[in-house]
Order: structure tokens, then C-alpha cells, then sequence
């Protein structure tokens, strides 16, 4: 169902890092009425020592448009107090951050609901393509899709809430 | 009408973005990917199975058979794998 007031997201784009911590602030300062905080923040993953680095391509205006239509969505369906998105592009190392999602509301169920639908959107419907860049290869390899997140992003076309 | 590729596909056609005047006989998405297969050896790689493409126009999601009548920018690009 919607919500008769919608609330206002925040959707960056950026090459440069993020810092959980100042981004959470902003959505909780000066209000008493958030019950719950969910962060996810998804890292660049070596796998076996083996990576350089993770090359994200994006395309620019369509990626900020994607993210802010299921942002959108998630604020129309759940009521949420806040929600922040941040997707970086670019190369970036091992253990550093890709992705951000913070979303807050009154209640647990709803935070922790739209940063799930979020990401399954985020990896599927947002013009971003990973590149690996391995430590012994001079060309990169282009990381292929999963079916498993397409069905992920697939739940939420069967199980609307109430 | 600009035309965009990311990826894989901006690597094997070795191009990013480029404008092309739309011969009369393609309409649809999925035409253009034919014609443009068609031009070359890097084309041709580049779009050997259009079936696995995905198509923006003007920046939204669309199928093959979209019709491209006064459309400004079309991009080609590989399943996303963000997030």
C-alpha cells in the first residue's frame, strides 16, 4: 500500500568513498521518531588472494535514474523515515566499499525489508558492470550475471505486504 | 541518433558512443542490433547472441522490439552486475 506522504531519499553516484558513520548521522539527527537503522554496505570480496582490483563501469545519469525509480519504490511501499543509497564506480581494491544502503524507520520490519528489495535492484536493474582485474592476468574479465540474483529481485513481485 | 555500449560491448565494437544517421528499413531495437551486427567483424562479435543483450532507450529498460521512431539515445550493454 501507499503511503499518503512519501519521504524524501538521497541517491549518489560517486567515485570516491563513503563513511557509514557521517551518512547514518544525517538520517537520525535531531528526530525521535526512528526506531531502526539497517546499513548494508557491500565491500570488494578477494577471492583467494587472487585480485587486484574490482573495475566498476557505470552508465552516467542512467544509473542515478535506475536507482532513484526503486528508491522511490521502496519509500512508496514501506515506511521508511529516511533512506540513503551510494554506489561508487571506478577501480577499487580488496576490502574497500562499493555499495551503501541505509534505510530508517519506526520499526525493524521495514528498514530491513527495503534494504533488501534495494540491493536485489541495485544488482540487477543498475547500469554497473564489474570488471576483475586478478594480480596475474594483464586483462580483466568481466564478472557475468547471476540467475540467482534475478530471482532474487523476482520475490518481490510475488510477496507484496500488506 | 547517438548510440551507446558498455562493457563487453563497448570493447569488442571498440567504441563507446557514436551517432548514426537510422536507415529507413530498421524500426525496432532488436533491427538495429541486426543492422549494426552486420558492419563489421567487431559488430558481429559484439552482438552474436542479441538475445542476451540489454537495450536503454533514452536511459529506460527495453525490449527488442521497441520502436525507435524519434528516439534520441539508445545504449547496448550486458546483463548488470552492480550492487
Amino acid at each position: 500500500m501507499t503511503n499518503s506522504t512519501t519521504t524524501e531519499f538521497t541517491v549518489r553516484v560517486q567515485a570516491e568513498d563513503f563513511d557509514v558513520l557521517a551518512e547514518t548521522e544525517i538520517l537520525t539527527k535531531g528526530r525521535k521518531d526512528v526506531g531502526a537503522i539497517v546499513t548494508f554496505t557491500g565491500l570488494c570480496r578477494d577471492e583467494g588472494g587472487t585480485l587486484e582490483a574490482l573495475e566498476l563501469e557505470h552508465y552516467p545519469g542512467m544509473a542515478e535514474a535506475q536507482i532513484s525509480k526503486f528508491a522511490q519504490q521502496a519509500v512508496e511501499r514501506w515506511p521508511l523515515t529516511g533512506l540513503t543509497i551510494i554506489h561508487r564506480f571506478g577501480k577499487i581494491p580488496p576490502g574497500d566499499n562499493i555499495v551503501l544502503v541505509i534505510a530508517t524507520s519506526s520499526h525493524r520490519r521495514a528498514a530491513f525489508e527495503a534494504s533488501d528489495f534495494l540491493m536485489d535492484f541495485l544488482k540487477t536493474q543498475a547500469p554497473f558492470w564489474k570488471k576483475e582485474h586478478l594480480k596475474e592476468a594483464s586483462d580483466g574479465t568481466w564478472v557475468e550475471a547471476k540467475a540467482v540474483d534475478d530471482a532474487d529481485a523476482a520475490r518481490w513481485n510475488e510477496d507484496k505486504p500488506k | 541518433m547517438k548510440i551507446r555500449y558498455f562493457a563487453w560491448l563497448r570493447e569488442r565494437t571498440g567504441t563507446s558512443e557514436e551517432t548514426i544517421e537510422l536507415p529507413e528499413t530498421v524500426k525496432t531495437a532488436g533491427e538495429l542490433m541486426s543492422w549494426l551486427a552486420a558492419r563489421d567483424e567487431g559488430y558481429a562479435f559484439a552482438f552474436e547472441q542479441p538475445e542476451t543483450i540489454r537495450i536503454a532507450v533514452n536511459q529506460e529498460h527495453v525490449e527488442e522490439d521497441h520502436v525507435l521512431s524519434g528516439t534520441e539515445e539508445v545504449a547496448f550493454f550486458p546483463p548488470m552486475t552492480g550492487g
